[in-house]
């Protein structure tokens, strides 16, 4: 029976230490335990969130970047595109100038050929008149007394023959 | 492994020496009764007899007799137990039979009754028992280990833990995330911690140190668990709040009628809650001593050196058995006192 009968003495000991050491240890263990164990789970969780964040952010500036050198890439391609355009227009602007020149030169030089071949043509035209005149003189002064009327009627042919 | 085998190799032998020659004197009281004298309170710190001296550690005793204080040493009694050795302070003259101490008669000696109890009178008894001590004992150990614990924690408390730190760490963590928040919830379970945390480690520290050769068997103590459930009972009843009170004078949602009978039973829960917690972690303390002492008190019944090895087996597997239990009873004890915390700071709800 002494077994299930709580001892008075041991009562009192027991709830004297126990306040005791609950008192002391609240105070001296479990607040700077408890305290810093909170501090550390809040220290954990902050430095995951924080690293969350910087993966997200490293995730945008990659985005970014990307995003950058794509246009950077779009940017170089037009103006690539821009300057092949430029040169072709160039070359093909130079080339039709040049063509053109040259017809004008040709045109010009075929004129100037026409005026000098007339005028050559003309000139031997004259020279062909005076020698015809000439031997023709020379021929009718044997024949002909008088020049004069065979002379108009030679220029009277050669202008025929202008006409041609 | 092999040194956890040594170890309680070394209990079983240390238990064995302590108990053959109280076996052999009490024979006529029976063969058990050297287990009786292991699971009670002591006034001296028995650790072994060689032949028929014992040896003990005489324990201070505390009495106080109508009003007076008498402050003596156990070692005055002589080891006896049966009243014949008695120590005379002043007027007083005292004996001590069967562990309690007795005020001698005009005699000088002992009146017993029918049944062979004194019916002397009985001094107010605060002595340092065995259990006391004992208890002071593992009080010294729990400073030593959480003060180190706690200056860790002041130096360097978001670190990693370190030595003991991550013995008691998950402990720690244990009676706050498993036992604490679940069943008193976020918000008040903080007023709570320390003492669930003072008693989880009372208790479990206690129960390790019962199961040490020659130790006491404090948790196993009623007066302690009895003691330890008071304060339960008396944080729950304090720190609640209307809505419990509600529900034992008032349960919502109840017809008027049934309340007559309803009232009175939610009274006798409030007392049956701690009732309960003491003798959970009494019986189960001291079932785990009485059956481990059992077992090797099988040597002495049968008388047999070849019941020998069966006992260190068996008691071996109980010693280990017990370890769990020694976690398990602190871990329910401070389990049901979270529980009836967090009935107490409950907020009302809709049924």
């Amino acid at each position: 029976m002494d077994l299930i009968i709580p001892d008075s003495g041991l009562i009192i000991w027991q709830a004297i230490i126990f306040l005791i050491v609950l008192l002391i240890l609240r105070k001296f263990a479990w607040k700077p335990i408890l305290g810093a164990l909170s501090e550390r789970e809040a220290s954990i969780e902050n430095a995951l969130l924080a690293a969350e964040n910087a993966k997200k952010e490293m995730a945008n500036l990659k985005a970014e970047n990307e995003k950058l050198l794509e246009q950077a890439r779009l940017e170089r391609d037009n103006i690539l595109k821009g300057a092949n355009e430029a040169a072709k227009q160039i070359t093909e602007d130079a080339k039709t100038e040049a063509s053109k020149i040259s017809s004008k030169m040709i045109e010009d030089a075929k004129l100037v050929i026409d005026t000098e071949k007339k005028a050559a043509l003309s000139e031997v035209k004259n020279q062909v008149a005076l020698l015809t005149i000439e031997v023709t003189e020379k021929i009718l002064r044997k024949n002909l007394s008088e020049d004069k009327a065979q002379q108009e009627l030679v220029e009277g042919y050669v202008k025929d023959l202008k006409l041609n | 492994m092999r040194k956890l085998l040594a170890a309680s190799l070394l209990l079983l032998s240390f238990i064995s020496l302590n108990v053959s020659p109280v076996m052999a004197a009490e024979e006529e009281e029976g063969k058990t009764a050297f287990i009786m004298h292991h699971i009670k309170d002591a006034h001296d710190w028995h650790i072994v007899d060689i032949g028929d001296h014992a040896i003990s550690i005489p324990l201070p005793i505390i009495l106080i007799t109508d009003g007076k204080l008498d402050v003596f040493s156990s070692g005055e009694f002589h080891h006896t137990d049966d009243g014949s050795v008695p120590v005379v302070r002043g007027e007083n003259t005292y004996l001590k039979y069967h562990e309690k101490i007795y005020l001698a008669d005009e005699n000088g000696g002992l009146t017993m009754d029918a049944d062979g109890h004194p019916t002397n009178a009985k001094p107010f008894n605060i002595s340092i028992t065995k259990n006391v001590a004992s208890m002071l004992i593992s009080v010294a150990i729990i400073f030593a280990v959480f003060f180190t614990v706690a200056n860790r924690y002041k130096k360097n408390g978001v670190s990693a833990p370190k030595g003991v730190q991550s013995l008691i760490e998950p402990l720690v963590l244990f009676v706050r995330d498993e036992i604490a928040i679940p069943n008193i919830g976020k918000h008040h379970y903080k007023k709570f911690m320390p003492f669930l945390l003072t008693v989880f480690f009372f208790i479990f520290i206690n129960n390790l140190l019962g199961l040490l050769p020659g130790a006491a068997n404090l948790t196993g103590n009623i007066a302690i668990t009895a003691t330890l459930a008071v304060f339960t009972f008396i944080i729950t009843t304090f720190s609640a709040n209307k809505n419990y009170w509600k529900h034992i004078f008032a349960m919502p949602g109840v017809p008027k009628p049934l309340l007559l009978i309803m009232i009175p039973v939610e009274i006798l829960g409030m007392f049956t809650k701690p009732v309960s917690l003491t003798i959970r972690l009494f019986a189960n303390i001291t079932a785990g001593h009485i059956i481990i002492l059992s077992i090797i008190g099988l040597i002495f019944i049968f008388q047999s050196v070849a019941v020998g090895p069966v006992s260190v087996a068996l008691g071996s597997a109980m010693t280990f058995l017990e370890l769990l239990v020694a976690f398990i009873q602190a871990y329910v004890f401070t389990l049901l006192s979270s529980i009836y915390f967090g009935g107490a700071v409950e907020e009302a709800h809709d049924h």
